[in-house]
């Protein structure tokens, strides 16, 4: 209880040399009319039985076979990603402010930057945000620092943007006066359309958002909206997911331009599908790159690798000055901590996987979902939602209320996908369904089976 | 005791004007405020063009421990931004009043040099502040 | 004396062409789905090209070049680096924890501790309501701003956009208030730690928004006059809100709530001794009164009758908004549910109680060896602030140099240069769960640099010698950025 390891003769030692006759002597500078009485807490449980009431609380919500996506995915985690990232020496470790104490954490940081900087293909990265929602509020607040050209404040969300990002951005960086507009979605194709960007040509915009894959699992032609973004002097956000950059150009090429302005400006995105678990949606973390000359407007920490005083090589936080213990109301953002274990976490990922398994992980993923869909929508009642290009996320249409059929499949051990008639009324009975590499062709199969089933009850019983 | 050249006003932000008679300016900081900060890693001087307000945030200067903003003493427009900085921001540190100068600007009225410090004045300043 | 392995090479020099970590890799699906070329990627990243057991031993190596709690005393102030017990993270990492996607349906078994936790975070600290969301102390801190705002916004009251902090407050409080679109007023503390009362009445307006405090505060003190600050700010029309960096101090002796306090964040990843991972995740949950209420981050866990549900804006529609993209650093808030059931309500008040035994006696220890204590006549509240101005005008040392030589000795440094008010300070907290043996060590080792700054203090000077690395290029690193690897062109 508690972790105390003090016995009695402890006690009185120390408080003789502390010169008070009681512990309690200790809290005499705190009126005693504010002192608390006794707390309304349960009693301390030993770990046996709370173990016993936590595994009873976990295994009562069961293990369905998951078809969700919606910015958590399911992959498989090796087996050396956890049992590394919880050594004490980096879960017990705090932020790595004594250098040469924290070498090791500071240099996982630092090939962790190599790492997502390779992977976006932009030049510099910094060591973490809080989760993706959070990473595009901090990027949209960045890109306001950045674009030294654009005084709006006003930045472009396409309704293809996860609609949770916007909201997250909006609460975030609304207090400081930045313009959110929404950037519609083509009906058919399921992706932002070049033509809904046009009554923005020629206005003062500072940003452009572009989702890859959507939030429909759709690709978006982000070629084609950087290079409108970029003739109009609007910075690119690019938002992405890290499994998928193993086959998809990075946002550091996006464009026709063949200068050094090519590609998106910022990038950042959910980290969580690189060896985190799903875990009821944290702890994730978010990830953001850029370009070199932005470097001094990213948030967050940052290492660098330099010198000793003898010459050798070695890691240490660097460009502090722009962070809040410094810069104090001018930081860059009020943000401390990155999210330094599950960066362990995601390098250890990486570095098990290369790009060959990360390759390979994109590729089953991307032919999983295509099998489903193709499966699912042979069913009677289903029909695939939009024509534009997938990765593993797949929109389909039902005939009838998609809550229900969700809890139908609920009750048959599959967790069907998303339903999105509250966030996209407009689109009607909308499911959103995902399969990664975890799914086979068992589980396929199964669910195949069960939907078709519960259509055809659903149907004999209208 | 700092040095502190005659020929320069000063402000109570620790920059420093350098008149010159077509009603141009040369602004930059001084060795005190130099020192204080430190080795420095990174300069931004505002672009070309740009209108500044007397008690503007113009310029950044930066080392290790510590960021701060450069506020310009003069309104104007900026006329040149220290070129040299960006590659060896460490002339400030080297010679603050001379090759570590941060920008110029063109004052639109006739700039007053009573509102700023004289050389012996920010002297006794900087005496006063240390105390 | 401290003994880290020395370099170890990057993961990427580690590599060859065309090695795999393959059991790792899945098999490959038939079928002809593929992404439309202009689309494709067309140079694969450059990942590392390993095996598993280079892996393996390259991560496990980075780890033995840090101190973390689990090998090392490790008295950072202001931090709260206590023990965090192994089966708090055992118990949040079963598998079905693990398993459940944040929108499938509502786990009863996973939002039923998140409710109590709710509920017990909410009696500890005296407030009306709880919000598990935020994801950090910062975050919390934004939740609390914001949350002020909301509530002045929604009374029509549009001129209160002023925040008040006293000048040694934590710099996330003037970076949170800015992020916030407010502007920050600082005022200073007295000779004795206390906020500067006088100061404090003239600051307040009707411009003021409200006051950020930590209490006790960040110099290692509790606020005599707290209930005095808390009338003249919310005289004034402000509202008060508590930084729970120091929540530990203070654990079931006396509540934010009852202290006068309008809106509260906890560090989870100190008071309730959550891991920090080298860094995060945090987990900042904030805790109002019932003025602030409906303006809560969601999701909460709410309960109808036997079950427990997601609250959304539906049910608070004056809320602040989402903060994370589902609910926050759900599985940390885990391992704070497990910590505090272990200890019960018996063993939350002891946290307190020898959090303070433990700093007060390592204060006494360290001015009978000739230390200066910034606050003398004051108790030490879980920590307290060194002084070496004395011995930097006498020997030369440094705080930082003092710092350094701890790690030779086989101690983490305690915090340095923070609060910025005290010379060449240093802020220890020992935390409860240090035995009095490990403060007694950490005592002769404070006795011995002592010797060495009156006899050789070239050695301070020039410490670490034990570590992997001797003291760090700060400024060659802020100049020749060199922040990523890249492949030989």
């Amino acid at each position: 209880m508690a972790f105390i390891p003090h016995t009695a003769d402890d006690i009185d030692r120390m408080l003789e040399c502390i010169g008070a006759k009681t512990i309690d002597d200790l809290f005499d500078e705190i009126p005693v009319a504010l002192r608390a009485g006794e707390l309304k807490l349960p009693p301390a449980m030993g770990e046996m039985e709370l173990g016993r009431l936590l595994t009873e609380r976990a295994t009562g919500d069961g293990r369905p076979v998951n078809f969700i996506g919606a910015g958590a995915y399911e992959h498989h985690i090796p087996a050396p990603v956890w049992a590394i990232t919880t050594r004490g020496e980096f879960y017990s470790a705090y932020t790595p402010y004594q250098a040469e104490a924290s070498q090791g954490t500071l240099q996982l940081i630092y090939e962790y930057q190599s790492m997502m900087c390779a992977l976006t293909g932009m030049e510099v990265s910094n060591a973490s945000l809080y989760d993706g929602a959070s990473a595009l509020a901090e990027a949209c607040l960045m890109a306001v620092r950045a674009n030294r050209g654009s005084i709006s404040r006003r930045i472009l969300l396409p309704r293809s943007l996860n609609p949770t990002y916007a909201q997250v951005a909006l609460a975030i960086a609304g207090n400081q006066g930045i313009v959110f507009e929404s950037v519609d979605f083509d009906r058919s194709a399921g992706r932002t359309l070049l033509e809904s960007l046009q009554p923005y040509t020629g206005q003062d915009v500072t940003a452009l958002v572009i989702q890859q894959p959507n939030f429909f699992g759709s690709l978006e032609e982000a070629d084609e909206l950087t290079d409108w973004a970029h003739q109009n002097k609007i910075l690119v956000i690019a938002v992405v997911n890290p499994i998928s950059l193993a086959v998809l150009k990075a946002p550091g090429q996006w464009g026709t331009r063949t200068d050094s302005g090519h590609g998106a400006d910022i990038v950042c995105g959910e980290g969580q599908p690189l060896g985190v678990p799903l875990a009821s949606g944290g702890p994730y973390f978010g990830f953001m790159t850029t370009r070199m000359q932005y470097v001094r407007q990213m948030p967050g920490r940052i290492v660098g690798r330099t010198v000793d005083t003898e010459g050798r090589p070695g890691f240490s936080l660097t460009l502090q000055a722009r962070e809040q213990h410094i810069r104090r109301s001018k930081a860059t953002s009020n943000i401390c901590t990155n999210q330094g274990l599950l960066v362990t976490a995601a390098t250890i990922y990486m570095s098990l996987m290369g790009a060959a398994g990360l390759q390979q992980v994109a590729a089953a993923s991307l032919q999983r979902t295509a099998d489903l869909v193709a499966r699912l929508s042979a069913i009677a009642g289903v029909k695939v939602a939009f024509t534009a290009a997938r990765f593993h996320e797949a929109v389909l249409l039902l005939d009838r209320p998609v809550a229900l059929v969700l809890s139908a499949l609920a009750r048959r051990g599959i967790l069907g996908g998303l339903d999105l008639s509250d966030r996209y009324p407009e689109l009607g009975h909308a499911l959103l369904v995902c399969a990664t590499e975890t799914k086979l062709d068992v589980d396929i199969d199964a669910y195949a089976a069960a939907l078709a089933e519960v259509m055809q009850t659903a149907r004999a019983a209208a | 005791m700092s040095d502190i050249p005659n020929d320069l006003r000063y402000t109570k932000s620790h920059e420093w004007v350098r008149a010159a008679p077509n009603g141009a300016v040369e602004i930059g900081i001084s060795q005190h405020a130099q020192s204080a900060l430190g080795d420095l890693v990174f300069v931004e001087v505002p672009e070309v063009g740009r209108n500044l307000q007397a008690g503007e945030a113009s310029a950044v200067v930066e080392s290790v421990k510590a960021a701060s903003d450069v506020y310009s003493p003069v309104s104007g427009k900026v006329i040149a931004g220290n070129p040299a900085l960006a590659a060896q921001p460490e002339l400030v540190n080297q010679d603050p009043y001379g090759s570590g100068w941060l920008f110029r600007v063109q004052t639109s009225a006739p700039f007053d040099e009573a509102s700023l410090m004289s050389a012996a004045d920010y002297a006794q300043f900087l005496a006063d502040e240390a105390k | 004396m401290a003994d880290l392995p020395a370099r170890e090479p990057l993961i990427f020099e580690l590599g060859k062409p065309g090695r795999q970590a393959g059991t790792q890799f899945p098999p490959r699906a038939a079928g002809s789905a593929e992404i439309p070329a202009h689309l494709r990627r067309a140079v694969p990243p450059a990942l590392p090209e390993v095996s598993e057991l280079q892996v393996v031993r390259h991560f496990t190596r980075l780890s033995q070049m840090n101190f973390s709690i689990d090998t090392h005393f490790y008295p950072l102030g202001s931090c709260t680096m206590k023990y965090n017990p192994k089966a708090c993270n055992s118990f949040a990492m079963l598998p079905e924890f693990l398993g459940l996607h944040p929108l499938g349906p509502e786990p009863q078994g996973f939002m039923a501790c998140m409710y109590e936790l709710q509920e017990m975070l909410q009696e500890i600290t005296g407030m009306q309501a709880v919000s598990l969301t935020p994801m950090a102390g910062a975050q919390g801190e934004f939740a609390g701003v914001a949350m002020i705002r909301a509530y002045h916004r929604a009374r029509n009251d549009l001129g209160r956009t002023e925040i008040i902090v006293p000048q040694a407050a934590h710099g996330t409080n003037p970076a949170t208030a800015a992020m916030c679109g407010c502007s920050v007023k600082e005022i200073p503390c007295d000779a004795n730690g206390d906020v500067d009362i006088e100061a404090l009445r003239a600051a307040v307006g009707p411009a003021t928004a409200g006051i950020m405090l930590t209490n006790p505060s960040t110099l290692g003190v509790f606020e005599h006059k707290i209930a005095e600050v808390a009338s003249i700010v919310h005289e004034a029309g402000g509202l008060l809100y508590y930084d729970g960096a120091n929540l530990n101090a203070i654990l079931g002796k006396v509540r934010p709530g009852d202290m006068g306090f309008d809106v509260i964040h906890m560090n989870l990843h100190k008071t309730f001794s959550t891991p920090h991972g080298g860094g995060g995740p945090g987990s900042g949950a904030v805790g109002v009164g019932a003025r602030l209420r409906p303006f809560l981050p969601i999701p909460i866990v709410g309960r109808d009758g036997g079950r427990y549900r997601w609250l959304t804006e539906r049910d608070l529609p004056q809320s602040i908004g989402r903060l994370s993209g589902f609910m926050g650093n759900a599985g940390v808030n885990l391992r704070a549910y497990v910590y505090m059931r272990l200890l019960g309500r018996e063993g939350m008040v002891r946290v307190a109680e020898f959090a303070a035994l433990n700093a007060n006696y390592l204060m006494k220890r360290l001015q009978a060896a000739g230390y200066e204590a910034a606050y003398p006549t004051r108790r030490a509240s879980h920590e307290f602030i060194i002084t070496l101005k004395r011995e930097n005008r006498l020997y030369g040392v440094t705080a930082m140099d003092v710092a350094k030589r701890l790690l030779d000795y086989g101690f983490h440094a305690p915090t340095t240069y923070f609060p910025l008010l005290v010379p060449e300070c240093l802020l220890i907290e020992p935390t409860e769960t240090e035995a009095k043996e490990d403060l007694d060590r950490f005592c002769e080792a404070m006795i011995a640099i002592r010797r060495e700054m009156e006899h050789e203090s070239e050695k301070l000077a020039a410490a670490p010698h034990t570590m992997p690395v001797r003291r760090l290029d700060d400024v060659r690193a802020a100049k020749q950025l060199d922040l990523a690897w890249k492949p030989a062109a």
